[in-house]
């Protein structure tokens, strides 16, 4: 699978998330309390909804429409009405990129 | 369009999902990233502190209401507790089930639950129905929360002032729930996994009325059950008369919240009684925003909406004619006008709604 530069680094601020486009598909790109980055599916999987709009609390992205919540780290749905995990997708940092290997 | 069929197995619902509205994309006025983190922001604090102000009104006025029972002295206690336990249970029903009046989750959860028992919604079910709402808001037979459905029938809307047909319709309700889980109309919102949860909340709301009506049986006396139960009844005037003014008279199967919902500015009790639901459009474009950062959000919002309804009064007056012209013509509905700050309502996206391609009509 590629690795994909999806962003620098600094584009995305701790504890927070930005929506990244590829292709057809569309990401949610975090950057944890702790300085790590993960790659996640960008819309929720109860609705079509992005996620680029929520709120991310320590390792959970809180879904803007009706607040399911998901560990972005692992993409485990936490909170109701999400009942379905998010995909999760591999990320490296290298030279203040952010790389993604797409599916 | 002719009647309409608010059924979730009806013509509407089918048309709004054919013609692609359900899947359409709400407008939203632009707020800064920045600005809406810090808005979204969690805590306990105003949370915490309302619900002690809220629990510990009700424990005191209750125990006056006792004490004085059987005295026509203790009315005016059972008047401020019933409103307590009838209406602002629905804020708090409502607020929680967002996940945002705590920051902490079983702070949320715990008043959840206890304000779902209140205002007689199953914990369980009603969850489903409101995300529904935010999503499809006001779509005909898609939205299970309609509140006035058209053309407006205004004695049934006078009887929930006193909960009646609330009531009349949960009894049953619950006690199918408790039996079988979910009715047919339920299944259509209500994931099959939580299907269960709904049968044991009923159960646990069944067995608490049936504990109180036995301790008033044996008391020979209702005062139990002006304690439980009846506080639903003749404390729901505030939220009937709030929850009206969220969407009453403005126009449905529309994807832009200005056009659908209503702001109205009130007075500091009944904002306390509501919490600050009457923000009700800013809600809506933003449900995950708490209820104590609305007014600030209603600050930065303000460019782009059209202006409040002053005061509840204001607001009455404005709606109740609207719901007697409902009552002839059920395609009428109110289209109040834009600041020349606001971005224009997209009329293109609302070509389904009579009217809103001729602004004129509407008025
Ligand atoms: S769309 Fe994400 S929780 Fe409903």
């Amino acid at each position: 699978m590629p690795w994909i530069d999806a962003c620098a680094t600094d584009d995305v601020d701790e504890e927070d998330l930005i929506r990244w486009d590829h292709g057809t598909q569309t990401f949610a790109i975090f950057h944890s309390p702790e300085g790590e980055f993960y790659a996640t599916a960008g819309r929720c999987t109860h609705e079509e909804v992005h996620l680029c709009d929520g709120l991310v609390m320590g390792h959970l992205i809180e879904c803007p429409k009706h607040n399911g919540q998901f560990d972005y780290r692992t993409g485990e749905a936490k909170r109701t009405p999400v009942c379905v995990n998010l995909r999760t997708f591999p990320v490296k940092v290298e030279g203040g990129r952010v790389y993604v290997e797409v599916a | 369009m002719g009647k309409r069929d608010y059924s979730p197995f009806g013509a509407d619902a089918k048309r709004a999902v054919d013609t692609g509205l359900t899947a359409a994309e709400w407008y939203h006025t632009d707020v800064p990233r920045k600005v809406m983190k810090d808005l979204m922001a969690r805590s306990d604090g105003p949370a915490i502190r309302d619900t002690i102000i809220l629990y510990g009104s009700m424990i005191v006025l209750a125990g006056i209401g006792i004490a004085l029972w059987p005295s026509w002295w203790s009315a005016p206690f059972w008047l401020a507790y019933g409103v307590l336990y009838g209406s602002a249970s629905d804020s708090r029903w409502h607020e929680c089930s967002h996940g945002t009046a705590f920051r902490t989750p079983w702070m949320n959860n715990a008043v959840y639950q206890i304000a779902s028992f209140m205002i007689m919604r199953n914990p369980a079910t009603w969850r489903w129905s409101h995300a529904r709402h935010h999503s499809e808001t006001y779509l005909v037979g898609r939205d299970p929360e309609i509140a006035v459905m058209r053309p407006p029938e205004l004695a049934k809307l006078i009887l929930n002032f006193f909960g009646i047909l609330d009531v009349i319709a949960f009894i049953p309700r619950i006690l199918r729930n408790a039996v079988s889980g979910p009715t047919p109309e339920e299944r259509t919102f209500v994931p099959e996994s939580e299907w269960p949860k709904v049968r044991r909340a009923a159960r646990i709301h069944v067995a608490i009325y049936g504990a109180t009506i036995a301790l008033a049986v044996w008391m020979g006396s209702i005062l139990p059950l002006m304690v439980i139960g009846l506080p639903r009844m003749y404390g729901a005037w505030h939220h009937i008369m709030t929850g009206l003014l969220q969407h009453g008279g403005l126009a449905d199967n529309v994807v832009d919240h200005r056009l659908n919902s209503r702001t109205v500015l009130m007075n500091p009790i009944s904002r306390f009684i509501y919490w600050n639901m009457n923000y009700h459009v800013e809600h809506h474009m933003f449900p995950m925003v708490p209820y104590h950062a609305l007014p600030r959000l209603h600050e930065i919002m303000k460019p782009d909406l059209p202006p409040p309804n002053r005061s509840i009064a204001e607001a009455f007056a404005e709606m109740w004619p609207a719901f007697k012209r409902q009552i002839l013509n059920e395609d009428y509905f109110l289209k109040r006008d834009l600041p020349p700050t606001a971005k224009p309502y997209r009329e293109d996206f609302h070509q389904y709604v009579p009217g809103m391609m001729r602004p004129a009509a509407a008025e």
